[in-house]
């Protein structure tokens, strides 16, 4: 059953990136990319990869799509029809998928237990993490403590780019003298987002503490409380979100959360082990691991939120000045 | 049959990887080719989370009666890569906002003439 749902999902996924092909208007290819990323979604639920499901769907269906949308409001939606000769790109698509698919053929079976990628480090994951580190989500164990250093520079580039996107697009001014904006006449919309984005809000914050036992983490919880922001902006005008949740403050937040991350690392070297080690933050390794999983995935959550939010305040700044010209 | 599902996954994701290649290379609009490295990337994605799963396995969450969990490590791989691969986009979206303001165009093959204006 499983691979049947598979199949079909997966045949969904080639029908929709057929149509962003085919398409001209540009919302409409945001509009499939947006489905293209929940049935992706759906596929890793489908696989078993519940914490990537989730990042997807928080991040590729919702941000993704909200700041393609604000690119469009900027450049317009149509898409000219380009004078290039269509055969040549694809020529070289055929060939090279023919080439690859031919590689395919060298694949280990889709799903066979002894495939070579099951054999070496994560048979020690699956085995020795539920005791090493005591949780009960592997993927938390792996991303946050075994790998923690990977994830350090994860976080570091989020940030980067965020710095990136600030600099090249620049954060909106407080403005005091409020333009209306926002969708003021859709009483609906303004009631049911009320009564929406504390209960995000809140799911944030679970996700952010649950997600040592179920899926999630501050990746996730990050991305969804900016979301719930982001609506509150959509809804009521950017104006009134930036005197809710300031730039300026999101700009410390995003430096906090990379310097939390780090500073664990820093204080697990002095506490006489190496760089983010958690073993050393408590009497007990189990209970020092729980400690610095807890706090690096904060540092990850606030700095995911605040480079999120700053990033959607960068395009939309700009599309509130373009409305006002 | 069995041939099949054992591959199926892996033709979808050369065929993903492929489309999203040929919007990059033939789409003259930058916005739809900056969709066009998201299908490419999300083809990776896929690429990996099927080489994780372990077929009568679970998900990798420590529960009672399970003995069967597929493969954590491509799911941390992949979970960060998401977060990444959105906040490099932001940064290239960014950049088309930018060009717009600049040349007035983001259509590839118009910028060749205005280049020549200035």
């Amino acid at each position: 059953m499983a691979e049947f749902i598979d199949l079909v999902l997966l045949g969904m996924l080639a029908i929709t990136a057929l149509g962003v092909i085919i398409l001209k208007d540009l919302f409409a290819v945001v509009m499939l990319f947006g489905i293209y990323s929940f049935l992706s979604a759906l596929i890793f639920v489908n696989l078993d990869a519940v914490d990537v499901a989730f990042t997807e769907a928080a991040v590729g269906a919702g941000i993704s799509t909200v700041l393609m949308l604000g690119t469009l409001a900027l450049t317009g939606r149509k898409e000219k029809v380009g004078s290039h000769t269509s055969w040549l790109p694809l020529v070289v698509v055929v060939i090279t998928g023919g080439a690859l698919i031919y590689g395919t053929l060298d694949m280990p079976a889709f799903g066979d237990p002894n495939n070579p990628i099951h054999q070496h480090v994560a048979p020690r994951y699956i085995e020795e993490s539920p005791k090493e580190v005591g949780l009960p989500n592997m993927v938390t164990s792996v991303l946050a403590s075994y790998r923690a250093f990977d994830t350090l520079g994860e976080t570091a580039v989020v940030f980067a780019a965020a710095i990136g996107v600030l600099s090249l697009l620049g954060l909106p001014k407080p403005d005091r003298r409020a333009v209306e904006s926002g969708l003021k006449s859709h009483l609906v919309l303004r009631v049911v987002a009320k009564l929406i984005i504390p209960l995000t809000i809140l799911f944030a914050l679970y996700v952010q503490f649950h997600g040592d036992y179920g899926p999630g983490g501050g990746f996730q919880a990050g991305v969804i409380a900016a979301a719930a922001v982001i609506l509150y902006a959509l809804v009521f005008g950017l104006p009134l979100a930036t005197h809710v949740v300031q730039p300026t403050w999101l700009k410390v937040l995003a430096a906090l959360g990379v310097l939390i991350y780090a500073g664990t690392g820093v204080a697990s070297l002095f506490l006489g082990g190496s760089f983010l080690d958690y073993n050393v933050l408590a009497s007990d390794p189990v209970a020092g691991q729980h400690i610095g999983i807890i706090v690096i995935e904060l540092g990850v959550g606030i700095t995911v939120f605040a480079a999120m939010l700053s990033i959607f305040y960068a395009f939309a700044g700009q599309a509130e000045g373009k409305n006002i010209q | 049959m069995s041939f099949i599902v054992d591959y199926y996954n892996y033709w979808i994701v050369v065929f993903l990887m492929m489309a999203g290649f040929y919007i990059v290379i033939s789409a003259t609009n930058l916005v739809k080719k900056v969709v066009g490295l998201n299908i490419f990337q999300t083809s990776v994605f896929m690429m990996y989370i099927t080489m994780g799963k372990v077929s009568g396995g679970s998900a990798p969450i420590v529960a009672e009666g399970i003995t069967s969990y597929s493969n954590p490590l491509p799911h941390v791989l992949i979970l960060t890569a998401i977060v990444v691969g959105v906040a490099t986009t932001a940064v290239g979206l960014a950049l088309i906002v930018r060009i717009k303001r600049a040349y007035g165009t983001v259509e590839e093959n118009e910028f060749e003439d205005k280049e020549d204006l200035i």
